[in-house]
């Protein structure tokens, strides 16, 4: 792509895509142009399985001010869970 | 110029062809009907994939008498929509430039095993494909005349080099072996204004026949109707250079 900027993270969850559910194994996170946000760049984020091809796939094409609350809504979210005792070895084990 | 009482026609299909290290590609190959001979061309397609505006852009160059090529660049990446294959792409950095050039010589090939070639052979693309365009008339021999429309990454600064994309294109402008056009939207940000500065500097410095033409009002795609970056006025003016400068180098 253009800007070429992209990182890619292994993790473990699962996605609906077109087809329904399937178990995602990557994260690849973009700052490049996306197809449907009408940006010429924007933040994009995949979750894919590569093993399933390339349509195993939950995309999202954020503005930057979109993808920065995401960011800050996760972490506040998992700060609560951290504070209320949710969040146990258990639950890590699992993912 | 077409006329009224002329017979057109023409066929358009995916067809493979070999590619870079011998491997078998898939294209799309749009030719005018009828003897001929014709102009070859082969369309890179942009970052964003193998995609609908690119098999009407292939048709497009064959509705103005060229035998055009697309080859499927990705093909390597697996199949699906051309957002998910070009989506795992962009995740993963592009593809290698050496890979591409084999591609493009073989796309190159395939125009030149057709009876009916009338022995010219251009190469055209936007975005990456612009990129692409010039570097394979750096780096390969054969070309007549190549269109690089905002070519993003044809200057890049060392910290962008990568094993796919090791040396920047402007790098090779000395051994560029056919006459350029390029068009460019004075908003675009890759490349910028002052990297399509470079790139003219670079050419003028090695003494090449070049046209640059840069739009305002314009940024990065504005060829791209389906886009909010196209701009119509821009768009008509860009696609008449392109009418103007391939038949001087390519015939008709």
């Amino acid at each position: 792509m253009c800007t070429m900027i992209a990182n890619q993270t292994l993790i473990n969850g699962s996605g609906k895509g077109t087809d329904g559910w399937f178990e995602v194994r990557q994260v690849n996170v973009s700052y490049d142009h996306p197809y449907h946000a009408p940006l010429e760049h924007a933040l994009n984020i995949d979750f894919v399985n590569e093993a399933e091809g390339p349509g195993a796939r939950v995309a999202v094409e954020l503005t930057l001010e979109s993808a920065r609350q995401l960011v800050k809504t996760i972490e506040a979210v998992l700060a609560r869970a951290g504070a209320g005792g949710y969040v146990d070895e258990r639950l890590k084990a699992e993912g | 110029m077409y006329q009224t009482n002329m017979y057109e026609g023409m066929l358009a299909e995916t067809v493979t062809h070999r590619g870079a290290n011998g491997e078998v590609i898939n294209a799309y190959f749009a030719r005018p009907l009828g003897a001929g001979p014709f102009p070859g061309i082969v369309v890179i397609h942009h970052a964003p994939g193998w995609d609908e505006w690119y098999r009407e852009c292939t048709r497009r160059f064959a509705h103005h008498g060229y035998m055009a090529i697309s080859p499927n660049l990705y093909f390597r990446d697996g199949h699906g929509t051309p957002e998910d294959v070009g989506a795992k792409v962009r995740a993963g950095g592009g593809v290698p430039d050496d890979q591409v050039l084999g591609d493009l010589a073989g796309a190159m090939q395939f125009l030149r095993s057709q009876s009916n070639l009338n022995g010219k052979i251009g190469v055209f693309g936007t975005c990456s494909g612009g990129r692409h365009a010039f570097l394979a008339a750096c780096r390969m021999k054969g070309f007549d005349a190549a269109v690089e429309c905002w070519g993003g990454r044809v200057v890049m600064p060392k910290q962008d080099l990568t094993p796919k994309q090791p040396v920047a294109p402007i790098d090779y402008t000395k051994d560029l072996s056919c006459p350029l056009l390029g068009l460019f939207g004075n908003d675009d940000k890759s490349p910028t204004p002052e990297q399509v500065n470079q790139h003219e500097a670079e050419l003028k410095k090695h003494g090449k026949n070049y046209e640059f033409h840069r739009y305002d009002g314009a940024g990065h795609g504005f060829f791209y109707y389906d886009r909010p970056a196209y701009r119509q006025e821009q768009a008509v003016d860009g696609w008449k250079k392109i009418w103007a400068f391939l038949p001087k180098y390519l015939g008709q």
